[in-house]
């Protein structure tokens, strides 16, 4: 036997475990259940409810499972006489000064307390003294609070410090007047903060926004892939009648492990918004007219023949389904258009041709974690993939040295080994700073004279974040939001490769939305066919759609004054004789006032498809909750308008039959990110007036859904995203 | 997290004080200082500490406001609301309880017209709550004002060392 395995007694049978490890993972492997409320595998242990108390031989009193290390030859009994009369004793303990309110609680039916207390609790209470009561805490819009019924398992305040990374509550008083409280008065702010909510074990914690709306037992649940960034993380939608009523995460180690982001887990709340679109309208010369979906679609495929071919163009939110964006631009194409994009905060497209076909992380989310060196070029990262900020710092807290290049210093929450920080405008002239440095004593990267020569001298901080990159054994350069958002994003793309080249390091792409990489390879895209081969002839892409406001328009879940860059400036006049169609979940002013046809479409709740996340993983889902009124799945909508407009081989049955079409076209295999070389671009970008929020968009403003989500809305973050801000171009 | 102009509440002095308990301990860990500067914050601000002086101490460590209440809130030397300039406590564990205490503590209350928890209306006198016992059995019943032990105190004692304070 090597030296790292040793043999235990569980319950009498032989188990083999490692010295040092902790008695419930090996109880728990062999399905030897402990009762349990403190610990929790991503948390550290804190041993402090007593719950998991087991015999072991020879020891003088029962010892806690989660915090007691195996030793050779240890004899451990889960369930012998004295065990579980230490078990029920913890648990009289604990029910001493819990409230008996589990009929009016909204834990009561998934309640760890309520589940342990049938097990081991005794059937009468021999405490007759008065309970204690806890004064409640406001700790925000997300989560409610039942102090009283808190056990002091102290599980959110090790999330807050562990996992979010800033200690936001913490436990006050001692003893028998011990409460969990965050700072006086203040709330808890972090985007992930709404996991002390599942983490909790009793009802002490729980959704603000779901409370007294159901029992649990009433809920049905249905997996779903959540839909506002990138990362793919699979969740857990709870319906009651068809609605959806909260969101919780579903476990996936490779992708969100048990966690959810708020954004995520709060923005259902969008879907029962006023101003949901429920029914087909048309716009008459009297107004809007709720009409029946056969009027509505003809009066679509009318619209659509009258601009025809070039005139003919299509903004599509970067969160649109697979299916739903392969099937709007096979309609394109048939009616001779390739107008079509998806990426509608973008500002450069100077040198598209020459970008990498899909821009993907180029690492699987997990591989995030592993990586030993980093280095993040523009991109608030925390806000923009929560959950991919969590790895980035799992990694940096096991000694990775993660670096920024970014327009602001924005707290990180870990320790960062360099931060590069310029202007709005010229931020990456740092990047320019690191290649030079990077190319000294070797050969100046082709193509890249010109950025090189007007950057300033590499500094001694430049040379040392080159150093580390180039030391990494997995070091990565990974470009996010406001990088692909920059009007000098092609610039940065160029000496991001190069970098990346210099040092050996991967080059990741972060692109917005929860399924920019699925819509590249269903070629929603001007230049780009479905898998990723040029086209013959490169439509307009979505900046010159929006300067242009062709003459038929097609808005698929974009409200533009919000969703694209510059959208504001697309306006209406009447009788300018241009047909625009909406497909939306939404009224929304801006729309009613730019389309003549609102067509309801299902949001990613209420239809099956497909997101391809950004480390290329396809992840397929039936709908979850039942659409509003007329409301359809777009798919559905799209494919009866392609039958209308004689779109030959459209007559899809069924939705796996369009992704198997697009797997087909684009194969499994990612395109390696560093294939292409890339020069820089030779045109002057496009100059525009930058603000900051312009590049770095407020968290909760990202799409229709979650501009929706009022709970959300009234967060730091949500407030952040709706004060005025200087320059801001929403409307 | 913590922008720094939280700091300037505390004086160069405490700054002084903090500084000289972060010293003992190995770097990074001026979480072991907290108690110490607590200590000080509050003996500068007439006993007793202010959200804002516990968020100054944590942006001047380092530390995250919540772990600097945690330790205020902890230990009974730390009043985290206002109070009297004097703290007064009368022992009232065992050995004093048997020689006495509960009488005496009866007596102080009667004469200074609160009960423990309170301070007087003047702002001079602050009765501190349900004190155990200090470690001055020998000398029970026992009373301790500002940090300072008067032992075998008789009603008449405890009148005249309060009222002699300012
Ligand atoms: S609020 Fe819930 S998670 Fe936090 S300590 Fe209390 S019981 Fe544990
Ligand atoms: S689970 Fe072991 S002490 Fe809480
Ligand atoms: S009991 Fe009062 S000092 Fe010990």
């Amino acid at each position: 036997m090597s030296q790292d395995k040793c043999t235990i007694q569980v319950n009498g049978v032989e188990v083999e475990a490692r010295p040092g490890q902790m008695l419930i993972e090996v109880t728990d492997a062999v399905d030897a259940y402990v009762p349990r409320f403190c610990y929790h595998t991503k948390l550290s242990v804190a041993a402090n409810c007593r719950m998991c108390l087991v015999e072991v031989e020879n020891a003088p009193k029962p010892m806690p499972a989660c915090a007691t290390p195996v030793a050779p030859g240890m004899k451990v009994h889960t369930r012998s006489r004295r065990a579980i009369d230490a078990q029920r004793a913890t648990m009289e303990f604990l029910l001493i000064n819990h409230p008996l309110d589990c009929p009016i609680c909204d834990q009561g039916g998934e309640c760890e307390l309520q589940d342990l207390a049938l097990g081991f609790g005794r059937g009468i209470s021999r405490f007759s003294e008065r309970k204690r009561v806890v004064r409640d805490k406001d700790i925000g819009p997300l989560i409610s609070t039942d102090m009283t019924r808190c056990i002091h398992c102290t599980r959110c305040v090790r999330f807050t410090q562990e996992i979010a990374g800033f200690q936001e509550l913490g436990t006050i008083g001692r003893g028998d007047r011990v409460e969990i409280s965050p700072y006086i008065e203040r709330s808890v702010n972090h985007e992930l903060s709404g996991n002390i909510i599942d983490l909790c074990p009793v009802g002490a914690l729980n959704s603000k926004p779901f409370r007294f709306s159901a029992r649990a037992w009433e809920l049905v649940q249905r997996p779903l892939v959540a839909g506002h960034d990138g990362l793919g993380s699979r969740i857990l939608a709870h319906v009651m009648n068809g609605k959806v009523k909260r969101v919780v995460p579903e476990a996936c180690e490779d992708i969100n492990e048990t966690w959810a982001a708020d954004r995520d887990r709060f923005s259902y709340e969008g879907l029962y918004a006023a101003d949901r679109l429920t029914q087909p309208q048309l716009r008459g010369s009297d107004g809007w007219r709720t009409v029946s979906w056969g009027e509505a679609l003809d009066a679509v495929a009318a619209g659509l023949q009258r601009a025809n071919g070039n005139a003919l163009a299509a903004l599509v939110s970067p969160s649109t389904t697979l299916e739903e964006g392969y099937l709007l631009q096979r309609l394109l194409a048939h009616m001779g258009s390739a107008n079509i994009d998806h990426r509608l905060r973008r500002r450069d497209f100077r040198e598209q041709d020459q970008e990498v076909e899909v821009p993907w992380l180029g690492m699987p989310v997990a591989a995030v974690e592993e990586l030993d060196q980093v280095l993040v070029i523009g991109s608030n990262i925390r806000k923009e993939v929560p959950l991919l900020a969590h790895r980035l710092r799992k990694a940096a807290l096991r000694g990775a040295g993660v670096g920024f290049v970014n327009p602001a210093r924005y707290p990180m929450l870990f320790p960062v080994a360099d931060a590069m920080v310029g202007s709005v405008e010229d931020f990456w002239l740092q990047l320019a700073v690191l290649v030079r440095a990077a190319a000294e004593g070797s050969q100046q990267p082709a193509g890249l004279a010109q950025l090189l020569d007007i950057a300033p001298a590499p500094e001694e901080r430049h040379h040392r974040a080159v150093a580390r990159l180039r030391e990494g054994k997995r070091a990565a350069v990974f470009l996010g939001h406001i990088a692909l958002r920059h009007p000098r994003f092609a610039d940065i793309d160029a000496l991001a490769a190069a970098l990346a080249r210099l040092t050996g390091a991967t080059l990741g792409y972060v692109p917005e939305g929860a399924n920019s990489v699925g819509l590249s390879l269903a070629g929603v895209l001007p230049h780009r066919e479905a898998g990723g081969r040029p086209r013959a002839q490169a439509g307009a892409n979505a900046a010159s759609i929006v300067r242009a406001a062709p003459a038929g328009l097609i808005l698929y879940g974009v409200e533009p004054d919000h969703d694209c860059a510059g959208g504001s400036a697309l306006q209406r006049s009447a009788e300018d004789g241009r047909f625009v169609v909406a497909f939306s979940a939404f009224q929304g002013k801006s729309l009613q006032s730019l389309a003549d046809v609102l067509l309801p479409v299902s949001t990613y709740f209420e239809t099956e498809g497909t997101l391809v996340n950004i480390s290329g993983q396809w992840q397929s889902f039936a709908a979850a909750a039942q659409p509003p009124g007329e409301t359809r799945p777009g798919w559905k909508v799209l494919r009866v308008l392609g039958e209308r407009l004689a779109v030959p081989r459209f007559d899809y049955a069924a939705v796996d039959a369009i992704a198997a079409e697009v797997r087909e076209l684009a194969g499994d295999r990612l395109p390696d990110t560093l294939a292409r070389q890339r020069p820089a671009p030779v045109a002057a970008p496009v100059s525009a007036g930058l603000s900051s929020t312009d590049l770095d968009v407020p968290m909760y403003q990202l799409d229709a859904l979650l501009r929706r989500a009022s709970a959300l809305q009234q967060t730091e973050d949500g407030l952040a995203g709706l004060a005025p801000v200087e320059g801001r171009r929403t409307a | 997290m913590q922008p720094s102009d939280k700091t300037a509440l505390l004086s160069s002095h405490v700054r002084a004080e903090i500084d000289h308990w972060v010293a003992k301990f190995p770097e990074g860990r001026q979480r072991s200082a907290v108690i110490g500067a607590l200590h000080a914050v509050q003996h500068e601000n007439g006993g007793f500490l202010t959200p804002e002086l516990m968020e100054a101490v944590a942006a001047y460590l380092g530390l995250p406001a919540i772990q600097v209440f945690e330790v205020a809130s902890f230990y009974s030397m730390f009043e985290t609301r206002p109070v009297g300039r004097h703290s007064v406590s009368v022992c009232t564990n065992i050995s004093c309880m048997l020689c006495g205490g509960e009488q005496l503590l009866a007596h102080v209350e009667k004469h200074l017209g609160i009960t423990v928890g309170q301070s007087t209306p003047d702002g001079r006198i602050f009765l501190k709550k349900e004190e155990e016992c200090l470690a001055a059995c020998t000398g029970a019943p026992m009373i301790m004002v500002d940090h300072r032990f008067y032992e075998n105190v008789t009603p008449a004692r405890a009148v005249e060392i309060l009222d002699a304070l300012e």
